[in-house]
């Protein structure tokens, strides 16, 4: 790996990280429960994107799958989070 | 200096998905209502987790020389989970502020 490549990849990871931690002040301040809902889910399509891009820094496949269960984890917990707000419980 | 040519696009690919996350971060930060901020995270979803694939098959290609799409998988997982997602969400919200009184949609 070139060293022009793992800068790039050490920029695309601070960006990353800097995107989640201003979607983090959007879920700590609201202002309602539906806001706090999009900007979890937000961090995790961000986690999904970051697993992504340490499969091509370390040249694993394994980053692969975790790649998959977070996109998987990260929509069972929005769906369920969505029907709460809608309902008051997860499952009637 | 002899750069592969596969370095270079991963390189170019992957800086560009950073500054789309970033962008959809600040619009989820700056937009003053909820409806309106909800379109920036899908600007996450799929321009950016595209790139980031596109970039994520050329470099594993590259590297096996045979073509692998597992990153594809990750798209596929993505597009269909998104939208139901935000469709939930959306409708949550409405009935939400619908019971709270406000006019939803709000006046433009």
């Amino acid at each position: 790996m070139t060293p022009m490549l793992s800068v790039a990849i050490g920029a695309t990871l601070v960006m990353y990280a800097l995107a989640m931690l201003i979607a983090l002040v959007r879920l700590f301040r609201g202002p309602r429960a539906q806001d706090r809902v999009l900007a979890a889910d937000f961090v995790y399509v961000v986690g999904t994107l970051v697993m992504l891009v340490l499969a091509i820094r370390y040249d694993s496949g394994m980053y692969f799958e975790s790649a998959l269960l977070m996109a998987l984890f990260g929509f069972v917990s929005s769906v369920a989070l969505a029907k709460f707000l809608l309902r008051g419980e997860v499952i009637e | 200096m002899d750069i592969p040519w596969h370095e270079v696009v991963v390189a170019a690919l992957l800086p560009t998905s950073g500054a789309v996350v970033l962008s959809a971060a600040f619009g989820l930060l700056r937009l003053p209502d909820f409806f309106l901020r909800m379109h920036a995270p899908a600007l996450a979803a799929t321009l950016a987790a595209w790139i980031v694939a596109f970039a994520s098959i050329v470099h594993v290609s590259a590297r096996t020389g045979e073509p692998s799409l597992r990153a594809v998988l990750v798209i596929v997982l993505l597009s269909i989970t998104v939208p139901v997602t935000t469709m939930m969400l959306a409708r949550a919200a409405l009935f939400r502020q619908r019971l709270a009184g406000d006019p939803s949609p709000p006046p433009l």
